[in-house]
């Protein structure tokens, strides 16, 4: 919908900062889909001369090289693209997003016929792309990749954006595990009462802005009240566990 | 990005695409094939009235049906390539998802088609034109039958082709790239025969029969067009040698009438209309 490739029912697109109808609006946006192949009787090379010249820039041989090597298709530049791997078409297609130096790069599940080294390529594309300011749009199933990659996250289910925010504020909730001995009640009442006990393993809740002293106190507090601290380490929920829950509650509301 | 140059890129992608795959080598072969065949053919007419079986005017007449029949064949050989070019490369694009990269440049979807169209009638009618003139070439050389207005029934042979690959174009926004073929060349097909079928309705004095050729010319132009291309490849005696109106009505490989100006310009508003059409339905579709 974004691109205009889907009609929307309703409602109203914009696309940095123009209408999305706008055809101009996709002048600066690359774009990965997740279903595609390219001209096959075209070589790697000529495909993204065709892009360069259908979004109207002006973008020098050279940097349509680099661009094919940084995805790894330096050598394979002249061969048709009819005879590429799903991963190597993959490879090809984030050139192609990448190509005509976007300001926004729509990616939808740009690692799903890749190796996990090709995935570690891809995550790195799009750190560099971060740390250029180039906003990135990923959509993924892949909840781990999102997780490394992301600033913000938008879950949706069912068409509808179930929750949204950035990952602290996503996965707001910090716990942290410890393995106590010699635990009095004086160090129980220290640990609070947002405590779990399996045997010797504490998990304690914290609050999701920490000024970063809230870990060395407890832990200093802890000793002074004479309990050993065997092991203490962060818990995070996971990106996943956190969606997980998030749609089981939604599903479970409906019934 | 200008309209224009979208245009021009499209356009020439497709040039590119059909020149890429079998299909331009296919017809290169074929249409030599044909040409050889025919070459051979007209020698051997040329041969036969250098004997005395055939008088000089019988000669002029069998080479002028004989090189509507040749140009029946390419044709049909156009109509093959461009309908089964013009389906692979917009529905086939569009199932494919190679469509989905391209589209989501800046460049409107109108624009796009209109390029593909653009590709596509300059591949069909350069091929058409070329093929054709190297037929009356092969003819003039071995019979020395020149027709009397082979430009006029080039492009006329031209237009038929532009015809049905506009209604090829149609088809594919609507339907699979096969299915649209098959379906182009068949309408094509049946076109024809309902011209036959008026033309002995003609000779028989049938009216009702008659319009059945009437109305397919009307409704998909490519006969009339075709049957416009005859007569200026045809040798004008040949229909005083079948008479008339009675014989020369029945045979399919003469044309009576001249083409008349309104039908031209009806052929015209055809194809603007079906390229509407797909415009239409090309810009509502969601990929």
């Amino acid at each position: 919908m974004l691109l205009g490739l889907v009609r929307p029912d309703a409602g109203e697109v914009m696309l940095l900062g123009r209408p999305a109808t706008d055809p101009a609006a996709r002048a600066k946006v690359g774009y990965l889909p997740e279903l595609f192949r390219y001209q096959p009787w075209l070589n790697a090379a000529e495909v993204l001369t065709l892009h360069v010249r259908l979004s109207g820039f002006d973008v020098s041989a050279q940097e349509r090289r680099d661009c094919l090597a940084l995805v790894g298709l330096a050598d394979r530049a002249g061969d048709r693209v009819g005879g590429f791997s799903k991963g190597m078409q993959q490879r090809l297609g984030l050139a192609v997003a990448l190509v005509a130096r976007p300001e926004l790069v729509i990616l939808d599940e740009p690692t799903s016929a890749l190796d996990p080294l090709g995935r570690a390529d891809v995550r790195d594309i799009v750190l560099d792309l971060r740390s250029r300011g180039v906003a990135v749009l990923l959509n993924s199933h892949l909840i781990g990749e999102v997780e490394r990659v992301c600033d913000r996250v938008v879950i949706l289910d069912g068409g509808r954006v179930a929750a949204s925010g950035t990952l602290v504020e996503l996965l707001g909730k910090r716990e942290l595990k410890l393995h106590l001995t010699d635990v009095s009640p004086r160090v129980l009442e220290r640990l609070g009462d947002r405590v779990e006990r399996e045997g010797d393993w504490f998990t304690v809740a914290l609050p999701a802005e920490d000024d970063g002293v809230g870990v060395p106190d407890l832990v200093g507090d802890l000793v002074a009240l004479g309990a050993r601290v065997h092991a203490v380490e962060p818990a995070r929920i996971s990106l996943e566990e956190r969606l997980l829950g998030i749609l089981r509650d939604a599903h479970g509301s409906d019934r | 990005m200008t309209a224009a140059r979208t245009i021009t890129v499209i356009a020439g992608l497709t040039l590119r695409e059909a020149a890429r795959r079998r299909v331009l080598r296919a017809l290169i072969g074929l249409t030599i094939v044909l040409l050889a065949l025919s070459g051979w053919g007209f020698s051997r007419l040329a041969a036969e009235s250098g004997t005395g079986t055939l008088t000089s005017g019988e000669t002029r007449l069998t080479a002028s049906i004989l090189l509507n029949l040749v140009m029946f064949g390419f044709s049909l050989v156009a109509a093959l390539g461009t309908a089964f070019l013009a389906g692979p490369t917009l529905a086939g694009e569009t199932e494919s998802g190679i469509a989905l990269s391209v589209l989501a440049r800046p460049i409107r979807r109108s624009a796009f088609l209109f390029g593909k169209w653009l590709g596509l009638v300059a591949f069909g009618t350069g091929f058409v034109v070329l093929a054709g003139l190297a037929q009356c070439l092969v003819v003039k050389l071995t019979t020395e039958y020149w027709p009397p207005n082979p430009a006029a029934a080039l492009s006329l042979l031209a237009a038929q082709t532009i015809v049905l690959l506009t209604l090829a174009m149609l088809l594919s926004t609507l339907i699979s790239p096969m299915a649209s073929g098959v379906v182009a060349v068949g309408l094509f097909g049946a076109t024809w025969v309902a011209g036959v079928v008026g033309g002995i309705g003609q000779a028989l004095g049938n009216e009702s029969v008659e319009r059945i050729g009437t109305v397919s010319r009307m409704l998909l132009p490519t006969d009339g067009l075709w049957r416009g291309a005859m007569r200026g490849f045809q040798d004008p005696t040949a229909l005083s040698f079948f008479g008339e109106d009675e014989g020369a009505a029945a045979f399919p490989f003469l044309s009576q009438h001249p083409l008349t100006m309104t039908y031209l310009v009806w052929a015209v508003v055809w194809v603007a209309m079906i390229w509407g059409l797909s415009a239409a339905s090309f810009l509502r579709k969601d990929l």
